[in-house]
């Protein structure tokens, strides 16, 4: 645990007056699957463009792999595998073109290049596809392929920038299993960004939450929500028709009630376990009647609202 | 082992110049600039005859006649390469840059461990020397064809003559294929730089001419008395007319392949007095066209140093 073999230091980016990122901090160990989370435009590919030295930190540092990445952007470049969010590859290439193509600025040698192409094709599930046109890849397709271009050059570290976005739910799961079975089997350390909670925190060692160009949070993904919602881990939605007060002085004499909020005909209550059936219980019991009950998932949205709300009691 | 590797920088020309030979517009433009070159050198044979002069003192370069006369039905060969030429370096170069862009492969390819420059570089050097093999391939070509339909094969001066042309206009579609580099840096949309590029050669080629004309027009001495005045307009008029990379194209490359023009200013009759009508040699029409020369140079160099500030500074973003 002693090996950062990222880490970032009050690293700063600003745009005229605009900060994407402020005073930035972060390490993350070797072999690790850290993700970083954050809604649209909370400087996430920023971060990540700095790491890669195609974008100049207007204060602070970036390490990887032990090197200066503003300083010596090649060096890095040649440790780090980088996937942009939506990938693009040359149209008129085949699929293996282009990662010859890529193989070869990374001066591989052709016959080292042949090889790995072919085994990485077959490794991403694209052998099939390897003489087609990426032009007339699906955009799934476009990102394994991605994934094979990023891994061509044998890195150390590889950066996926947002790589589930706009694939269906069943390549979502496929990518993200070959990511895990990459960083498991070959050491290799991945960052990948990410605004899908429940997809990333499938593989990830770690997360960081990544709000307004600040890091809000950073840890496993349990406990991060058990830290965030000890008292309210869970939130009942519930429609109730002829609702007496007494009924909400009754709900909040339950044990693990930690808040009834009333807006017309609905009720939301929060409590720390499943009280779900005690809860319609004692609707019923007092009379009302009991239209709908939801039991609300903690998304994103609620970890950035929750935070939001933190950040401005401070 | 290491000496089989390519250097990336290479690698990128190489493929530059696959993806032009496979693309469209390469070939339309080939077949475009191929055809015309035939066409004006079959209008150059037929009015060859009338060109030879009666006196036997000149005829000494009548094969660089070849890229230079014409019966009036189709311009010549110089003609044709500086109106052809600005389109070809236009065609190459108007979405070298931001179509990459657009398609998402310029930050992946920046993602490898390159120089940030190779990328301008390879795109330039690629065209050009696609560029260079068209030209001197159909200027040896015409040569070629010449030399069987005339018969008279070229002295070593007008083969040297012949070269140097070749060598122009590719300097000539070279500050052409910058400039649409430029652009296509600038310009996020490549339709937005190709009509960028283009309004920028219509205006050189068209309205540049006409604005000389209104200039010198309105800015002409009024009593033509000093002989002094009207030389200093003159010159002043040149001078303007220089700023137009055109006229600098058409000076060198009239003064190079037409031995017999002395001067691109004008001559008082003190210094025509006495001169013997002969042709320059080489060197000396060299002499006369070096500001021309070394002003397409600087044009490219210019255009190609604002593009690659422009492009090291840039953000390389996705889409």
């Amino acid at each position: 645990m002693l090996d950062p073999i990222i880490e970032l230091q009050d690293l700063t980016k600003k745009y005229d007056q605009f900060i994407a990122v402020n005073r930035l901090s972060l390490s993350i160990q070797k072999g690790e699957v850290f993700g970083l989370l954050g809604p649209n435009g909370a400087g996430k590919s920023t971060t990540i463009l700095m790491m890669l030295g195609l974008s100049e930190p207007t204060s602070g540092s970036v390490r990887v792999c032990g090197i200066n990445s503003t300083r010596e952007p090649i060096l890095v470049k040649q440790k780090v595998g980088y996937l942009p969010d939506d990938v693009g590859f040359y149209e008129d290439l085949t699929g293996y073109e282009n990662l010859i193509y890529t193989a070869e600025l990374n001066r591989l040698s052709k016959e080292e290049a042949i090889r790995r192409a072919k085994e990485l094709l077959a490794r991403v599930g694209l052998s099939d596809a390897a003489d087609k046109k990426a032009g007339a890849y699906s955009r799934g397709m476009r990102q394994r392929l991605g994934l094979a271009d990023v891994l061509i050059k044998q890195p150390e570290v590889i950066i996926l920038d947002e790589p589930t976005l706009g694939i269906d739910p069943a390549g979502v799961k496929e990518l993200l299993q070959l990511i895990q079975r990459l960083s498991r089997d070959e050491g290799i350390t991945v960052l990948l960004s990410s605004h899908h909670l429940h997809q990333v925190q499938q593989i990830c060692d770690r997360v960081g939450i990544f709000v307004q160009g600040r890091l809000l949070a950073v840890g496993d993904v349990s406990a991060l929500s058990r830290q965030l919602f000890a008292e309210d881990l869970f939130i009942l939605e519930v429609g109730v028709k002829q609702l007496s007060p007494d009924l909400i002085e009754q709900l909040m004499q339950i044990d693990d009630v930690t808040s009834v909020k009333q807006n017309n005909e609905l009720l939301f209550i929060s409590c720390s376990r499943d009280l779900t059936g005690e809860i319609a219980e004692t609707i019923v019991r007092s009379g009302a009647r009991l239209t709908y009950l939801n039991q609300k998932q903690y998304g994103l949205d609620e970890i950035y609202h929750r935070y939001f709300e933190r950040g401005e009691v401070k | 082992m290491k000496a089989k590797l390519i250097s990336p920088f290479w690698v990128m020309v190489r493929k530059e110049m696959a993806d032009h030979m496979r693309s469209w517009r390469y070939n339309l433009m080939l077949l475009l600039i191929g055809l015309t070159c035939l066409g004006s050198l079959y209008t150059a044979m037929m009015s060859i005859r009338e060109a030879v002069p009666k006196d036997q003192t000149l005829n000494a370069f009548l094969f660089l006649k070849l890229f230079t006369v014409s019966d009036g039905t189709l311009p010549p060969f110089i003609t044709f390469i500086g109106f052809l030429g600005p389109l070809l370096g236009i065609s190459l170069g108007f979405d070298a840059v931001n179509s990459e862009r657009n398609k998402g492969t310029l930050s992946r390819v920046m993602a490898q461990p390159i120089h940030r420059d190779f990328l301008i570089g390879a795109k330039f050097v690629g065209a050009l020397i696609l560029i260079s093999m068209m030209f001197l391939s159909l200027g040896f070509l015409v040569m070629g064809l010449g030399l069987l339909a005339i018969g008279i094969p070229p002295s070593a001066e007008e083969f040297l003559r012949m070269l140097l042309f070749l060598l122009l206009s590719i300097i000539y579609v070279g500050f052409w294929l910058s400039l649409a580099i430029l652009f296509s840096i600038k310009f996020r949309q490549s339709a937005t730089s190709a009509l960028s590029s283009l309004s920028i050669w219509l205006f050189f080629s068209v309205f540049f001419t006409m604005l000389i004309q209104l200039i010198a027009n309105a800015t002409a001495p009024v009593n033509a008395t000093n002989p002094n005045d009207i030389l200093q307009h003159q010159q002043f008029i040149q001078v303007i007319m220089s700023l137009s990379p055109s006229q600098l194209f058409s000076e060198a490359t009239t003064t190079l392949l037409t031995p017999t023009v002395r001067s691109l200013g004008p001559l008082t009759l003190e210094q025509v007095y006495g001169a013997i009508p002969s042709p320059l040699p080489l060197g000396q029409s060299m002499l006369l066209i070096w500001p021309q020369v070394t002003g397409m140079i600087a044009a490219t160099l210019v255009c190609f140093g604002i593009s690659y500030a422009y492009f090291m500074r840039q953000e390389i973003r996705s889409r």
